[in-house]
């Protein structure tokens, strides 16, 4: 059981409550599906019920109280795997809680097969996909047998068939007693785990509570406005409007060993090309070559006169490395790789000093490109301080702040809210209409949809 | 089982190797360093670890050996001795030859069981031996075993940062300086990263009771039996024998 009366909590150095005014209260065997925009405090409220708000690292205000012992799962498979062996992992969580060693490894082999894992204790973790890490991370959780599971977006950074088996596990392992709460954005595949929703709001308290059916129909519009992927709204698609022109770089039996079997392909001014493929396919080794950051091991990746002018005859791995800016932006897939200064202006400006522009033709480039990213009130900040949205929005400015007629995408969309994923989607496909060429490496069947005008499947 | 020494306690094979080479600080001579070479090549196969993975280990320790016998061999201020030859307008004398020799050679010689040891070890086991039979803090033993685990990221983590830099426009070219900035700002995005995920890995690991404090049970056992006392000794018998050698010459 959970109660929460009048809670809040501020972080430590912040001016806003991160959570406040929260009322709530779960019974046993409940399974709540938590939902609210981003920066709603779904993150903190876990936390706060797992226990892990340490007392000098914020304000509290109000109670919660959880009853029972409680296990929760997080969203990063890496950080949370503690041990080198499957087997010692799911043990590490018994040896804190002091169960004694010779029923240790009975409920280990227990938690195991509750979650579907396919190997055996000995099976190295590193050698494990993100979908079997998870599933590993949640044995680890059920081998402690809480009364409460909290689930912090538990399939955000799997692809979908990673997705598929930690929601098959959630599904099969659960005991009918064990209260869960669970905070996932994507609705649609939550809906099957629960039976009630609970909905908070950014400026505190909870705006809307029961059976899913009822709040999706009074309260599901507004959400999906706010980012959370509600089911029963559908996204615009955006063709291109004309057909393509010239073809600016091509793959011409390109491989790389071990990492990407040879590839042939042509990518034409005002197309949208999608990179499809199964993990270990190399989809991103392809994106770094179509990037010019990477040397094929053989074949060749080739621009054209119309993408390079006279340096077509190199090759793009070759090139200096502001040429390669102005020809061809490269976005990676997480943000933080991509930052090199201490605020989002300078981020937004690097490109374009470099080309040798004068200072307040910068500053109108670096202005406009804030206020279409919705990050003019960010302009000071730190790039490493932005949240998920935000840090991926920054990064695709960047990569257009030195107008590349090529943009080279890498799961752009990947765990981003449904509000920046239409941003993006009509940023892209404006890039396109103006005539520029997109390359977007993905598994993302919805932005395929709405914006792949072909695919290339690896 | 053909390598009986790999079976052994992990602390057990630490004290062996800390033993055997804490005697040849003690000695200038290169004929200890050199006879403990003999030795340590003598007993890899026991510890199961093939020649050639050995040299892939300790490949950085030869470069470095040699480095600090060409350092002596070019600055030694003392230079007694027979003049050898001369390189330049450096003399190569007998005395400053055996230094540079004795010196690269105990550089050897103190590193290699290291690198033996942590070759047949699990990292595992060791953290669980450190524990377990030499009561070492759990926290330590165990936070450093997780924090371990995400050390090879941190090579991947680097290519990727330099990538992405490129592709940001930013590269050196010839200009020192600038590699140098490149270099400062490419490792501040390692440390970001770094400290984010050590964060989540920390929360990770207090979310499954880690922080508790209360006492903690071990799922698996080191056991620290005869066989362990017995390698630790015959490493200081032989270290004794070793400093013999030098002795007698």
């Amino acid at each position: 059981m959970i109660l929460a009366k009048g809670f809040g909590w501020r972080h430590a150095g912040r001016r806003a409550w991160a959570v406040r005014g929260l009322d709530l209260h779960v019974e046993r065997g409940e399974r709540v599906l938590l939902l609210g925009p981003s920066g709603a405090g779904k993150s903190t409220l876990l936390a706060a019920l797992a226990g892990l708000l340490a007392a000098d690292s914020g304000e509290r205000e109000g109670t919660v109280e959880v009853d029972g012992r409680v296990g929760i799962v997080f969203q990063d498979p890496q950080t949370q795997i503690v041990m080198a062996r499957a087997g010692d992992d799911v043990a590490f969580g018994l040896e804190n809680h002091a169960v004694p060693p010779a029923r240790i490894w009975p409920r280990v082999d227990e938690a195991l097969a509750r979650v579907g894992f396919p190997y055996g204790r000995d099976r190295s973790t590193t050698a494990l996909s993100g979908g079997e890490q998870q599933r590993l991370a949640l044995a680890g959780a059920l081998a402690l047998r809480p009364d409460v599971l909290l689930l912090d977006e538990p399939t955000a950074n799997l692809d979908p068939a990673g997705a598929d088996l930690v929601r098959d596990a959630l599904r099969d392992a659960l005991d009918p007693a064990t209260t869960v709460v669970l905070v996932e954005h994507r609705v649609a595949e939550a809906l099957p785990l629960v039976d009630r929703v609970v909905v908070l709001d950014p400026g505190g308290g909870v705006r809307a509570d029961g059976p899913p059916d009822e709040v999706f129909a009074t309260h599901g519009g507004r959400l999906a406005a706010e980012g959370v992927w509600v089911p029963g709204h559908p996204l615009e698609a955006r063709r291109a409007c004309a057909p393509p022109g010239e073809g600016l770089l091509a793959a011409e039996k390109a491989t790389i060993r071990d990492r990407l079997a040879a590839v042939d392909l042509l990518v034409r001014e005002g197309e949208s090309l999608a990179i499809l493929g199964a993990n270990g396919r190399g989809k991103s080794t392809l994106a770094l070559l179509l990037g010019g950051l990477l040397k094929p091991d053989s074949g060749r990746i080739a621009a054209t006169a119309a993408l390079a002018g006279p340096d077509a005859a190199t090759a793009p791995h070759r090139w200096r490395a502001p040429a390669l800016a102005r020809r061809i932006g490269s976005v990676f897939q997480d943000p933080e790789h991509q930052f090199v200064t201490s605020t989002v202006y300078d981020e937004l400006a690097l490109g374009p000093r470099r080309t040798g522009l004068p200072e307040d033709a910068i500053r109108s480039t670096v202005d406009e490109l804030l206020a279409r990213l919705r990050l003019d009130r960010l302009a000071g900040a730190n790039p490493y301080t932005l949240s998920g949205g935000e840090a991926r929005r920054l990064s695709v400015a960047t990569a257009l702040a030195s107008a590349p007629a090529l943009l080279v995408l890498d799961e752009p969309t990947f765990g981003q809210d449904r509000r920046t994923w239409i941003e993006l989607v009509a940023l892209l496909a404006g890039l396109r209409d103006e005539g520029r060429a997109i390359v977007t490496v993905t598994h993302d069947a919805a932005f395929v949809e709405a914006l792949a005008d072909r695919t290339v499947p690896l | 089982m053909s390598a009986p020494l790999a079976r052994r306690n992990p602390v057990a094979k630490v004290a062996a190797a800390l033993v055997f080479t804490v005697a040849l600080v003690t000695t200038l001579d290169p004929v200890p360093p050199a006879v403990a070479i003999a030795i340590e090549l003598a007993v890899v196969p026991l510890f199961g670890v093939g020649y050639r993975t050995l040299a892939r280990r300790a490949w950085p320790l030869l470069i470095s050996a040699a480095g600090v016998a060409l350092t002596m061999v070019l600055f030694a201020a003392e230079r007694t001795g027979e003049s050898l030859f001369h390189a330049g307008p450096v003399e190569v004398t007998t005395s400053v030859l055996s230094g540079a020799l004795g010196l690269a050679l105990r550089v050897v010689a103190i590193a290699l069981p290291g690198v033996l040891v942590f070759a047949s070890t699990d990292p595992t086991d060791l953290a669980d031996a450190l524990v377990q039979n030499v009561r070492a803090p759990y926290r330590f033993a165990i936070g450093a075993l997780a924090a371990f685990r995400l050390v090879p990221l941190l090579g991947q983590e680097w290519q990727l940062l330099r990538l992405a830099r490129r592709a940001r426009g930013v590269d050196a070219g010839r200009n020192p300086v600038a590699a140098a900035r490149i270099f400062v700002s490419t490792a501040f995005g390692l440390l970001v990263g770094a400290i984010r995920r050590g964060t989540r890995l920390a929360t990770a690991m207090d979310a499954r009771g880690f922080d508790r404090g209360g006492p903690r049970s071990q799922a698996r056992t080191q056991r620290f039996q005869g066989a362990d006392a017995a390698l630790v000794i015959g490493a200081l018998l032989l270290a004794a024998a070793v400093l013999l050698t030098g002795a007698v010459t």
